[in-house]
């Protein structure tokens, strides 16, 4: 059988997107202007109430990085994803999304009328009978999120880089949403939200699945 | 006493009346032995079994002291907005907004909505855990043969289903959870390093600036190296006392939690409660 060719999508930015990836497929995400935060949840696209865990992927894996063969977990300490190739070598799992409401608290208030990766999150679950009860703490794609010894923990500058890229396995079928991420208040997008690209390329293609 | 008519049968249960277990609640809960403020400001007293789970609403201003007795337990822990579950304890915001990863005094449990649910008035542990939350059927039944709500080793997530459920809530209204009572710490490069529990003793007290709903889970940490399930009760206290207010240390203790306090009171101006 002939497999498709990879689907490339351009998602712009501070935009949301969303897909089907079927077990086997892999789902490429790459930086294209470099410094880009990628807000990411996925679900069980047959049950979506088994969903990303991050104490689950954190547990499994017993750290808070995540990079080449770390294994998303669900809710159910189930595989949904795991992480192939990862051209950056460190991903967040503990800062989730920023909002609006988050956004007063960080910030101030003035920044109430910008927009946030939960309101993407909303806009595009929604599409699939998501809601906000289903929002839980998401993976930040190359965003860097270190723990000092006395726990301080903040967003600092970014290590990606223009062209950088990383690949995700789909280990049952799945739906992921996105949100590329609009922060402008810290080092998360370099201050400057870019555009990054997906690309989907089916089992066949890359031979048979793990 | 015989139980073969309906009068023997209620008279048989009747007659249980007093029965005293070591995990039970304790109704009124003024009648707790040793309450650690006046009795009769005391509204929930209870002493969790190992391996069960609780849950109450409680008003804003009412102070929650769990302790850790024997050293053993551990309170998995999820807060919701009283009767507006949308709006619950959201952990990344809680430890992205107050700039650090680990539970402490001080440290203000935050919603997904920009405001205070609790806050956590007094530690005397030192021992938390924001990141790992807690175990999951699957994981219980890898670990100890069996991780099902009626077996020997419940998981907690099976556990904070039941408590869920009894609230009008279901599996997908279950965010990640915080555990106090057993530890863990960051190294440099993100791996994780179970610290445990602080010794018998420990106590943590929290304090609602909301109404809110506490579901407990008390199950053994999912970072627990021991091969067998070892969980130890755990005791509720919660007793009627004061919001943090405009004055309080707590107030202005950090930019972040006097905005997250202004919006927690804006919002309860707005619908006529404070």
């Amino acid at each position: 059988m002939k497999a498709a060719a990879p689907v490339k999508t351009v998602v712009p930015a501070r935009a949301a997107w969303s897909a089907v990836v079927r077990a086997g497929e892999t789902l490429t995400i790459t930086d294209l202007h470099g410094n880009q935060a990628v807000d990411f949840l996925v679900y069980d696209a047959q049950d979506t109430s088994v969903r990303y865990s991050a104490p689950d992927t954190v547990h499994a894996q017993g750290g808070i990085f995540l990079t080449t063969g770390s294994v998303l977990m669900s809710n159910e300490y189930t595989p949904l994803m795991t992480v192939v190739a990862d051209d950056v070598g460190r991903h967040d799992t503990v800062g989730g999304a920023c909002s609006k409401e988050s956004n007063t608290l960080r910030y101030g208030h003035h920044t109430w009328s910008q927009h946030a990766c939960v309101d993407n999150f909303l806009a595009e679950g929604a599409k699939y009978g998501l809601g906000k009860r289903d929002l839980v703490s998401n993976i930040n794609w190359y965003m860097n999120v270190p723990v000092e010894k006395d726990g301080t923990l903040g967003i600092v500058d970014g290590l990606s880089a223009p062209g950088l890229s990383l690949t995700l396995r789909a280990e049952r079928d799945v739906l992921v949403l996105v949100s590329n991420c609009p922060q402008i208040n810290n080092p998360c997008n370099g201050f400057e939200p870019t555009a990054v690209e997906m690309t989907i390329t089916g089992a066949g293609e890359r031979g048979a699945t793990a | 006493m015989a139980t073969q008519t309906t009068y023997g049968a209620r008279d048989h249960a009747r007659a249980q009346e007093g029965a005293r277990a070591e995990a039970m609640p304790v109704v009124p809960a003024r009648d707790w032995p040793e309450p650690p403020c006046e009795a009769d400001r005391l509204v929930w007293a209870e002493t969790v079994a190992g391996g069960n789970y609780t849950h109450r609403m409680l008003a804003r201003g009412t102070e929650l002291r769990l302790t850790d007795p024997r050293g053993d337990a551990c309170a998995h822990l999820l807060l919701y907005a009283a009767d507006r579950p949308w709006e619950r304890l959201n952990v990344a915001d809680t430890v992205k907004v107050q700039w650090n990863a680990y539970l402490g005094e001080g440290q203000l449990l935050l919603s997904d909505q920009g405001r205070v649910l609790a806050s956590v008035v007094a530690d005397g542990s030192g021992r938390h855990d924001a990141l790992c939350g807690t175990s999951t059927l699957a994981r219980n039944t890898g670990r100890y043969g069996d991780g099902t709500p009626q077996g020997p080793s419940p998981a907690g997530r099976e556990l904070f289903k039941l408590a869920a459920a009894k609230n009008g809530l279901q599996p997908r209204d279950l965010p990640p959870s915080l555990s106090f009572f057993q530890g863990v710490e960051v190294r440099e490069d993100g791996v994780l390093d179970f610290t445990g529990s602080a010794g018998p003793g420990a106590h943590v007290t929290l304090r609602a600036e909301q109404d809110v709903t506490v579901l407990i889970a008390n199950v053994p940490h999912p970072c627990d190296p021991r091969p067998e399930y070892v969980s130890t009760p755990l005791e509720v206290l919660a007793w009627r006392a004061e919001a943090t207010r405009p004055g309080d240390p707590l107030w202005d203790a950090t930019p972040e939690g006097r905005r997250a306090f202004l919006n927690t009171v804006e919002f309860l101006a707005a619908r006529g409660l404070a």
